[in-house]
């Protein structure tokens, strides 16, 4: 019997897997093979999806891009047997050197184990981390979180430690309150910024870990009830979590006796309903509470009066994802990776136009330069690359002077950079920074929650003045009047969706400024 | 798909309310699943959620309205979504979009003639190594151009398995 791997993952799926997975069984049938399918998560190599994979005596062994008509003679050309004679046979696994040199730590199952089964997950080191925070106090369990030096992984970067001791030192006692005496865990998988997938990898192809790391943030505070809030563009997302939710609770992982310990934990997931902003985390919780999704003012902060007023502890996916790995293996040697006030890894996510797109996890310190063009092997056009947005929609564009910039929180704000949730997206040259501009506001304005006028207001104006100054009616004067927005923008908002938007707006006006001085036909140009 | 009159709406709603009120912050999940169950979330609902709730309707119409999930009009047997964001843009779906509007012959927010399908822009499905990425139902396609995007709509078309029209019965 001769195991073969077809991925689930939503992008494995979007390129056939699911008729790559049909196929296969069929064929295998129809010739009397003795094959157990089994549909993995992605190990996250997405420009070589759909990847089969075929287990061997020499371990596992890897084809790929396989579309559905290439099985027939895969299967010909000896795969279930590991052989080497069709052109997508790629090698073992392992060996891809897109893989082999990767640092995987929250990443080290991903696309190895069935995603719903328990008994893999528990084989690859599973609910290690679990276990050993069940047998830990609640302070050790924060204190090895602050030896890790673990940054909050959605944007903010907001050390970890402090964020759980904050909330485990709160008071949950509030008069008047149904839940009074309550904390809460809540997990920010609201993953918007474009060119970021890394969390939808984590919930489809590892979610225990997911759920292993939101348990340990359970003791680590004190809370005994955990939401997911996932966005509903995630719709397989949503269906493993829950089956590994429901699938972890009659195994005894999550309910009011995690692993007999006498501790609870429940965890539940929530749809959002397609709002950007919600993956705010104050306007995520007004969301939960089933409110329009509006920013808060803080303080207070969430870890104080969070979700329905209570003490709560909002981590993005990969934070909560890099728990087990730090409680299992101990809190220094996550801090062993990385330099300088960036340790541990980052998954990195290289997108848009890339010849080889995927997740590439790796300490920090990498440059840009090293990802872009030694993993993602340069644009997927063929032509040069030109811009690169760094950190989601709200982040800025980088010419190719700043590449060698090594990927490092402190070092990206040096050069008015961010890492963001570390989604790399790559424009080559036929790219109009002009519109790039123009969009980054008409996001703001389609995406804002409204509360704050600079905001709300702002972003259309910007669109108008961007078109003014496409459409090259007073030129000058609507750039100095783009300038000005953006400081309102930056000063004027709330959260970071207002205070943020000029990023990119200003990146491609400093960077790319031939692309606001094209000379378009308007009713200021003179016919020829 | 029985008719839906003012009437069977508002049994369905109260029945969806009163399973799941009793949830913390209960708004969102219910309209989830008023929406999954009637296509939209009509007007006669809200006062029905917001008795149920013990809220005032605006609130509930303030929430319905904030949310770009959440339609009050009924849509297309086929919810097409187009992902703008960046990463997509990159990979061409500026072009996608233009040829998905003459293709269709309809803009953002509107709905074909047929009834058939309704084109809705979305902003980022996390497929962003293999765009441009279109969602239809829960399905996402990755490297969609325009001859891809033809061939996801032709095979999405609600075809009639049997070509007697029902009878009243078999509705």
């Amino acid at each position: 019997m001769t195991r073969v791997y077809v991925p689930r993952d939503t992008t494995a799926v979007s390129l056939g897997a699911d008729d790559v997975a049909r196929v296969l069984s069929k064929t295998a049938d129809a010739q009397g093979a003795d094959i157990t399918l089994v549909r993995n998560g992605s190990r996250g190599l997405f420009w070589l999806e759909t990847l089969v994979e075929v287990d061997t005596d020499a371990g596992r062994v890897a084809y790929g891009p396989v579309l559905p008509e290439d099985v027939p003679s895969l299967i010909e050309s000896g795969m279930l047997e590991g052989g080497a004679g069709h052109a997508l046979y790629l090698g073992p696994t392992e060996e891809i050197p897109y893989l082999k040199h990767q640092q995987r730590l929250t990443f080290a199952r991903a696309g190895i184990t069935d995603p719903v089964s328990i008994d893999d997950y528990r084989a690859h080191g599973g609910f290690n981390g679990l276990i050993t925070a069940l047998a830990s106090t609640s302070q050790q369990i924060v204190d090895e979180v602050k030896t890790s030096g673990l940054r909050g992984r959605g944007g903010a970067a907001f050390p970890a430690g402090i964020k759980w001791q904050t909330v485990l030192d709160a008071n949950p006692q509030s008069e008047h309150s149904r839940y009074s005496g309550q904390k809460f865990i809540v997990c920010n998988a609201d993953e918007g910024d474009s060119g970021t997938f890394a969390d939808r990898l984590v919930m489809e192809a590892d979610p225990y870990l997911l759920i292993e790391g939101m348990t340990i943030a359970g003791l680590a505070v004190g809370a005994e009830t955990g939401y997911i809030y996932l966005r509903s563009e995630y719709p397989l997302a949503q269906m493993v979590m829950n089956d590994a939710i429901a699938r972890a609770k009659a195994a005894g992982y999550l309910g009011d006796n995690v692993l007999k310990s006498g501790k609870a934990f429940h965890l539940e997931v929530r749809l959002g309903a397609g709002a950007y902003i919600c993956g705010e985390e104050t306007s995520l919780l007004d969301s939960l509470e089933g409110k329009r999704g509006q920013v808060r003012v803080k303080p207070p902060l969430p870890a104080l009066k969070g979700a329905f007023g209570q003490p709560t502890a909002v981590n993005n996916v990969l934070t909560l994802a890099a728990i087990p790995y730090i409680l299992a293996e101990g809190g220094q040697a996550y801090a062993d990776y990385g330099q300088g006030r960036s340790l541990g890894t980052l998954p990195f996510q290289l997108a848009g136009n890339i010849e080889r797109g995927g997740v590439v996890e790796l300490a920090f310190g990498i440059t840009l330069r090293e990802l872009l063009e030694g993993y993602g092997g340069g644009s997927a056009s063929g032509r040069p690359m030109r811009a690169v947005q760094v950190g989601g929609p709200l982040g800025a564009y980088m010419p190719e002077s700043q590449w060698d910039t090594p990927l490092d929180y402190e070092a990206f704000a040096d050069v008015g950079a961010v890492v963001g949730h570390g989604g790399i997206v790559v424009f080559d040259d036929s790219v109009d920074m002009l519109e790039q501009a123009r969009f980054a506001m008409e996001f703001c304005a389609v995406e804002s929650c409204g509360k704050c006028t600079p905001c709300r207001i702002g972003s259309t104006r910007g669109v108008e003045v961007i078109d003014r100054i496409r459409d090259n009616q007073d030129r000058d004067a609507n750039l100095v009047l783009l300038h000005d927005l953006c400081d309102t923008l930056e000063d004027g908002s709330l959260c970071a969706m207002g205070g943020m938007t000029p990023n990119p707006v200003r990146s491609a006006l400093q960077f790319f400024p031939d692309d606001f001085a094209r000379t378009t036909p308007s009713t200021t140009t003179e016919e020829s | 798909m029985p008719q839906a009159t003012p009437s069977n709406t508002r049994a369905r709603v109260q029945a969806i309310v009163a399973d799941l009120k009793h949830m913390p912050g209960a708004l969102l999940p219910i309209l989830h699943q008023v929406r999954d169950s009637l296509g939209h979330i009509p007007t006669e609902a809200v006062p029905v959620i917001a008795e149920g709730l013990q809220i005032t309707r605006a609130e509930v119409h303030g929430v319905i309205s904030f949310y770009h999930d959440f339609n009050t009009q009924p849509i297309g047997n086929h919810r097409v979504q187009i992902c703008r964001a960046e990463a997509c843009q990159a990979r061409g779906s500026r072009a996608l979009e233009e040829h998905a509007r003459k293709r269709l012959g309809i803009d953002y927010h509107q709905t074909t003639p047929d009834g058939e399908f309704t084109l809705e822009p979305v902003y980022c499905l996390g497929n962003c190594a293999t765009g441009p990425s279109v969602r239809i139902g829960n399905h996402i396609h990755g490297r969609v151009g325009a001859t891809r995007f033809d061939a996801i709509l032709d095979d999405a078309i609600t075809v009639p398995l049997d070509p007697e029209p029902l009878t009243e019965g078999d509705a």
